[in-house]
């Protein structure tokens, strides 16, 4: 293994894993901010550090680790590059090079986060930033909205690049509406990151230029407006939130059809119907972020019935995948558990989001451990679970070994029942009062007790996910070898040697009139 | 603002009656909230139960959906493959978008209605209230009672009056969180917003910031103390005194900037 061949490589799977070793990398580090937070609150007062900025500094670099390094880059990172020219029939992406970049730059991005925990003042803004927190405060501002540029560019030419691969690298013969639900979620995913991504990167340079060069865009004191900010900010903000959950059900859409050997129910249900009516939507329902921020009443009022109307495309998403299951033939694979783990968590998720999306309930339960519960429900734990259910799918494919399946299903469940107490837990209380980002809960003696549950399961669920990434590990070692199709799909990308060689097939492959990648009747051994 | 307000609600109950039958008790619970007591809180806890409810039954029917697949659909044989619908008819294909599309286009509008009647009481102050301007700052809540009464972290308010807060900021953003209330708004430079709760009896209940806004944000906490009418007449009356003698007590004046400017100083 050649480290200057990895470094400088422009094939698309070797992209793709520097993607994943990236990514896993950060989700460790944000995993362990987790549980300094958790340690933190396992008791009232100070426990671990009497410094609440530390405890601050953790949850910044938590969340936007979690969400700019580890879930928009391993899902439109590492499982778009692998798969997506694999799946299309594609020898490569449509400019390797500029692909090469955008990991480059994904490098340097999640390296600038890291630097976080060197610096002297690092960020203590959150993910959000909002203002004027962010520019009165002595931690590195400049740190956040270097970090967010660098990542929001990987993934603009990312998006650029995979658009035109679809459009014109597809295999002969592959129509539309034979691409992978995976291959359509990701487009979606991609459509969203270039219109709204711009946003993001404005708003964070000009709180920057509001601390550090003087000028007053959210400063009302000399005629700006901190709501600016905060519309900004979400109006890229919540469709990130699909830039993670198209993704991330395209792969449990995957590995659900692939592991009962079963048809995508109402393919293009899901495709017109659930992708595109989340993309359509997907812009107008940012407000539901600021019900209680001050906004005009009429637009909480409008956007209440945008939000609602989510449910529409993300039901008919469950309807399909629920579909997939029916008169399939399940196999219980360690892929399978962590896919259908999303799906448990996703439901739970989705619909604890109603009543958020309700402004005259929110007013009560926003920014409590309520919100934090459902938005680790619907994306954080079901976004991880379906990129462990992705990784272990495709694992055969890109190491040519399999893993070790008693470790990976005990890995399985050691997280899931960790996190659903957490999670669980963390709504019960936030309904009951517990606000969030609290460095301590001095006048909230009654979550005490929750609150050391809680960090137990924590530790529960963080044994799991480390047995998960050292089943991998030692998988990727000294697996027994996988051979092309160990779970018998007709999809494009398992009909190559695993793993793929540079260029993916011997021979551009071609697609008949008859072939879809979830025709599994002519499977049959 | 009024006769927005009234025609808001119009539109509100146009869409609920619109709805049908079901959603007729929902429009009667509203009636008769609004008619019993003059208190949006206790109607919170009836949507949100409302609410729960709701999600509580579509989520245990798609569980038991799943649960029934993936036990009777379990793989019998290696080479088994799944024999669900790969070519669907175009009249099902449709029918399996287009009815779920109404059934959750129908849960949703039910549920904004809903929604929408609790909003605008929520929203709606009623006119025999106490209003009390709120400074909020890093990291203290300064409140100024209309006769120039200043207290810190301490609201002291009469049990059976609406209350209302006017509420700015003087550095970043809080926001003003009561729990037993089910009601926050955030606070912020250069605007001004409100929020309304009604405490119905003597009691002590937790102030609390409720949107990120520094080191000490945790600790940035505070009481509602609701006194009777006659013991919060007795409070007023003695600190209108010590404001007339010039003898106001130290925490008071502490809570310095008036609230009624706008845009505030700068810190």
């Amino acid at each position: 293994m050649n480290l200057k061949e990895w470094i400088f490589t422009t094939d698309h799977k070797r992209v793709g894993i520097l993607y994943l070793i990236g990514s896993i990398a950060a989700f460790a580090v944000a995993g362990i901010m987790a549980l300094l937070m958790r340690a933190e609150l396992s008791a009232i007062g100070p426990t671990i550090t009497d410094n609440p900025t530390n405890y601050n500094v953790w949850l910044y670099a938590h969340g936007a680790v979690m969400i700019l390094g580890f879930q928009i880059p391993a899902l439109t990172g590492f499982f778009a590059n692998f798969c997506i020219p694999l799946m299309i029939g594609a020898k490569d992406v449509a400019f390797p090079r500029v692909n090469a970049l955008s990991v480059w730059l994904f490098f340097a991005g999640v390296i600038l986060a890291l630097l976080t925990f060197v610096i002297p003042d690092p960020p203590d803004i959150m993910w959000t930033g909002y203002p004027p927190y962010s520019t009165v405060t002595t931690g590195n501002t400049a740190m956040y909205t270097f970090t967010v540029l660098i990542l929001g560019f990987a993934s603009i030419i990312g998006g650029v690049n995979f658009l035109t691969t679809v459009a014109y690298m597809r295999a002969p013969g592959m129509t539309l509406n034979k691409l992978n639900i995976f291959v359509w979620c990701t487009l979606g995913a991609f459509v969203l990151q270039l219109i709204f991504v711009p946003v993001l990167g404005t708003a964070v340079t000009l709180i920057t230029m509001d601390k550090y060069l003087g000028t007053n865009f959210f400063d009302p004191a000399r005629g700006g407006d901190v709501l600016t900010y905060q519309n900004l900010f979400w109006f890229y903000s919540h469709p990130a939130v699909y830039v993670i959950f198209l993704p991330f059900i395209g792969v449990v859409y995957e590995v659900v059809s692939s592991h009962a050997r079963n048809a995508v129910f109402n393919y293009k249900m899901v495709v017109y119907g659930g992708i595109g009516g989340i993309v359509l939507l997907a812009g107008e329902v940012w407000v539901h972020h600021l019900y209680v921020s001050g906004m005009a009443d009429w637009l909480r009022i409008g956007q209440m019935v945008t939000t609602l109307m989510i449910s529409i495309p993300v039901g008919l998403m469950m309807i399909g995948l629920v579909g997939t299951l029916y008169k399939g033939s399940i196999a219980f694979t360690t892929a399978m558990h962590w896919a259908l783990g999303v799906v448990f968590l996703f439901l739970i998720g989705g619909l604890t989001g109603v009543p958020l999306a309700v402004t005259s309930l929110t007013v009560g339960v926003s920014e409590t451990y309520y919100v934090v519960g459902h938005f680790h429900y619907v994306m954080a734990v079901a976004g991880t679970f379906a990129i462990f259910a992705g990784i272990y799918h495709w694992f055969p494919k890109f190491t040519g070994k399999m893993v070790n399946e008693f470790w990976g299903k005990l890995g399985f469940w050691l997280t899931f029942i960790g996190s659903n107490v957490v999670f669980w837990i963390m709504m019960d209380i936030g309904v009951d009062g517990m606000p969030r980002r609290y460095y301590d809960y001095a006048h909230f003696p009654q979550f005490e007790s929750a609150h050391q549950t809680m960090t137990i399961a924590a530790l529960i669920l963080a044994v799991g996910f480390a047995i998960t990434i050292l089943n991998w590990i030692f998988g990727a070692i000294k697996g027994a070898p996988a051979g092309n199709n160990p779970w018998g799909s007709p999809s494009l990308e398992w009909t190559t040697v695993s793993p793929p060689p540079h260029g993916n097939w011997p021979s551009p492959p071609s697609v008949a009139e008859d072939w879809h990648p979830y025709d599994y009747s002519k499977m049959k051994a | 603002m009024h006769d927005y307000l009234k025609l808001k609600r119009a539109v509100a109950r146009a869409t609920t009656l619109a709805l049908g039958a079901a959603v007729t008790a929902t429009s009667a619970w509203a009636e008769g909230a609004n008619a019993k007591i003059n208190d949006h809180s206790p109607a919170f806890d009836v949507l949100w139960n409302h609410v729960i409810r709701d999600i509580s039954i579509i989520g245990v029917l798609f569980a038991i959906v799943i649960a029934y697949f993936v036990i009777k659909y379990k793989r019998q044989s290696s080479d088994q493959v799944g024999t669900g619908p790969f070519k669907m008819s175009a009249g099902s294909a449709v029918g399996w978008t287009v009815i779920p599309i109404f059934v959750f286009l129908s849960i949703d509008l039910y549920t904004a209605a809903n929604g929408w009647v609790l909003w605008n009481f929520q929203r709606e102050v009623p006119a025999d209230r106490l209003e009390v301007k709120l400074e909020s700052g890093m990291y203290s809540w300064d409140y100024t009672y209309p006769n120039g009464v200043r207290t810190q972290n301490e609201l002291i308010v009469p049990a059976g009056k609406p209350i209302l807060l006017r509420m700015t900021s003087r550095d970043v953003l809080h926001s003003h969180y009561l729990p037993d209330f089910r009601v926050k708004e955030d606070s912020m430079p250069g605007r001004i917003t409100y929020l309304w709760f009604y405490p119905t009896k003597p009691g002590e209940h937790v102030v609390t910031c409720a949107e990120y806004c520094g080191v000490m944000h945790s600790y940035m906490a505070g009481r509602v103390i609701v006194k009777s009418p006659a013991d919060y007449t007795a409070w007023m009356s003695q600190e209108e005194t010590k404001l007339a003698t010039g003898n106001a007590p130290d925490k008071a004046a502490t809570a310095e900037a008036a609230v009624t400017a706008a845009v505030p100083n700068k810190t």
